[in-house]
């Protein structure tokens, strides 16, 4: 930082001499080194610059990360340590709030609810969705495709009312079923989003040549596209679930009281006249952690689930 | 497809109906989703429009009564707090989506070039956006509390007196913009860093000959080359911001007072706490045509973009 103030300072002077001599700095370390640094620095300048970078990227990190840890932290104390302590870590852990969580708040139901929801809406998704990107990749059924990227955009709310009176009608308000079908808006148009694109990039000579040795269409589709476009597949399916587990505004108003899935459940909980705060972080962790997991385990699916169709032009 | 006839290499070829299958397979393959979106999407968005036009309180006895366009005008002229709404999300939305760009570029360029751990790091800063929002809402209150939250106790520790948040009219939609920030920040760092990381080398080979300092490789280097990525990305955002609904209504449930209601929580509070279904529509309507719009910009850019990209 300090070497780079001062080259800048300095420019104007240091310029004539720099040019002739552009070699004479490390190279490797420079072209490498992206915050940049001049002719003049010394080793000692790019070690201070790495270090204070170091210190920022974890200050960074911690501060994306603080709420997580105040939210488990919060979940291990009683009542009286979060409402009354001066200092935050000085308590007697207590599981009393998980306790409470899944014995006298039946979380344990509604655990099960998400589960069944997230799986179910994200498996009839797939089975939508997978044909129906491979056909918009492969026979040009583009008007399809943005129908479905439609879908992304339109706020949900806008179709609440009448999924409401509908559901109503045919019986199924308060169901799985009403969850599931709500859930596949947001789970079909991303696995067809992502897929669209991966089946485009999937080369079609493989395909032909199996046609030309007997395959049929659908012979293509199940052993060859298919099995080539399992990392898509996976990537799209987590999102899908994460997107289901997630989703509170379609399952606030479509949800039954058994059918409640975990975000109704932990917002029915601050109804309450005073809040349970340890119990209300405990839920919280309960319905994170699942998810948390999942993304630590796969990240590399995740961030290209997050991050796809942004960067490409 | 370049294949002739399959059924003439097939030795298993037999049924006609499986002949009929792989003929149209087109169709086979389309038809489930295309009945999905016109039963879950299309359906629902005309019977919103057509109930925009009409007054129903939801009850089975009384059918929808035709009123025109008085719910449009209604809104239009004679509810301030639409207006306070509409006014509030945009508010909300370009707060958000400002901040997190400029956070999202510092982290990215903070970021950029291989550091030991970096992928660890990574998917840790991606965490606050895969969490779920409304647990997220709930740690958030907690830090939020005045007595007993984590930002008036860090406040205090540095000698400024303790804020109410929440719990203030002039606080709480800046509180809401600080959840998004931190939770859709990443979001914008890991799409930069990704436009980062594709940059072509030449130019900056060319400005390191032509002793260029750091800020101008920054400015008239990076900056330009990664606009394609910053427009598309602070659109992509900017569409979300609009619609965000887990945070607010967890959160404050549009209070104090109507502090922190956008045009999302307003349109919910109408229609499934008020019944006003006609009344509710309408507001959906004209929602659905601003967040259509924005997106249809967003198209526009991005086609524009892309060429030139």
């Amino acid at each position: 930082m300090g070497g780079t103030g001062m080259s800048q300072a300095t420019r104007p002077e240091n310029r004539a001499t720099e040019l002739p001599t552009p070699d004479t700095t490390n190279r490797p370390a420079d072209s490498r080194l992206s915050t940049g640094r001049k002719a003049g620095a010394t080793r000692w300048d790019y070690v201070l610059l790495q270090g204070l970078r170091y210190v920022a990227i974890v200050l960074i990190t911690i501060i994306f990360l603080l709420p997580f840890l105040w939210m488990t932290l919060s979940s291990f104390k009683t009542q009286i340590d979060i409402t009354t302590s001066k200092n935050v870590f000085q308590f007697t852990p207590t599981t009393e709030n998980y306790q409470n969580v899944f014995g006298q708040y039946n979380y344990l139901l509604y655990l099960v609810n998400s589960l069944v929801v997230a799986v179910g809406s994200t498996f009839l998704s797939l089975v939508l969705g997978l044909p129906a990107a491979y056909a918009i990749a492969r026979y040009r059924v583009g008007w399809l495709g943005v129908v479905l990227l439609t879908a992304r955009i339109v706020p949900g709310i806008t179709f609440l009312i009448p999924w409401y009176i509908i559901f109503s009608r045919i019986g199924i308000i308060g169901s799985y079923w009403a969850l599931i079908l709500s859930h596949m808006l947001v789970g079909l148009p991303f696995i067809a989003w992502i897929m669209i694109s991966f089946f485009e990039s999937l080369p079609v000579d493989l395909e032909e040549a199996a046609r030309v040795d007997g395959a049929t269409a659908f012979g293509a589709f199940f052993r060859i596209s298919l099995p080539l476009a399992v990392p898509g597949i996976i990537t799209a399916s987590i999102m899908s679930f994460i997107f289901s587990w997630n989703n509170f505004m379609f399952s606030l108003v479509l949800s039954g009281d058994n059918t409640k899935t975990l975000p109704i459940a932990i917002f029915n909980f601050i109804s309450y006249s005073s809040v349970d705060w340890g119990g209300l972080m405990a839920a919280a962790v309960v319905i994170t952690l699942p998810v948390l997991l999942l993304t630590l385990m796969v990240q590399r699916y995740v961030v290209a689930g997050l991050t796809s169709g942004a960067t490409k032009g | 497809m370049a294949v002739s006839n399959p059924a003439e290499y097939s030795p298993k070829r037999n049924t006609s109906f499986v002949d009929w299958l792989n003929r149209h397979i087109k169709l086979i393959f389309i038809l489930p989703s295309l009945i999905f979106v016109l039963a879950m999407m299309v359906f629902p968005i005309g019977y919103t429009v057509w109930l925009s036009f009409n007054e129903w309180n939801g009850s089975a006895r009384q059918s929808p009564q035709g009123v025109g366009l008085s719910n449009y005008t209604n809104l239009l002229t004679a509810d301030p707090r639409f207006w306070d709404s509409v006014l509030r999300t945009f508010l909300f939305s370009f707060g958000a989506v400002v901040a997190e760009l400029l956070l999202g570029l510092g982290i990215a360029l903070l970021l950029q070039g291989k550091f030991f751990g970096q992928n660890f790091i990574k998917t840790l800063i991606l965490l606050p956006m895969v969490a779920t929002p409304v647990a997220i809402g709930m740690a958030w209150l907690l830090m939020f509390e005045p007595t007993i939250g984590l930002l008036n106790a860090l406040l205090r520790d540095i000698g400024i007196a303790p804020q109410p948040w929440l719990g203030s009219e002039q606080q709480a939609l800046w509180s809401l913009v600080m959840v998004d920030v931190w939770q859709w920040t990443p979001m914008m760092a890991l799409i930069l860093l990704a436009g980062l990381t594709v940059l072509p080398e030449e130019p900056y080979e060319a400005a390191r000959v032509d002793g260029a300092s750091p800020r101008q490789r920054f400015f008239y280097l990076t900056l330009p080359l990664l606009m394609p990525t910053i427009v598309v990305a602070t659109l992509l955002r900017s569409i979300d911001a609009l619609k965000t609904f887990d945070i607010i209504y967890t959160m404050t449930r549009g209070g104090p007072g109507y502090a922190t209601e956008t045009i999302n929580t307003y349109g919910y509070v109408q229609s499934f706490e008020y019944f006003k279904l006609g009344q509710a529509s309408s507001l959906l309507v004209i929602f659905f045509a601003m967040v259509l719009g924005i997106s249809l910009l967003f198209i526009q850019v991005r086609r524009r973009w892309g060429v030139q990209a």
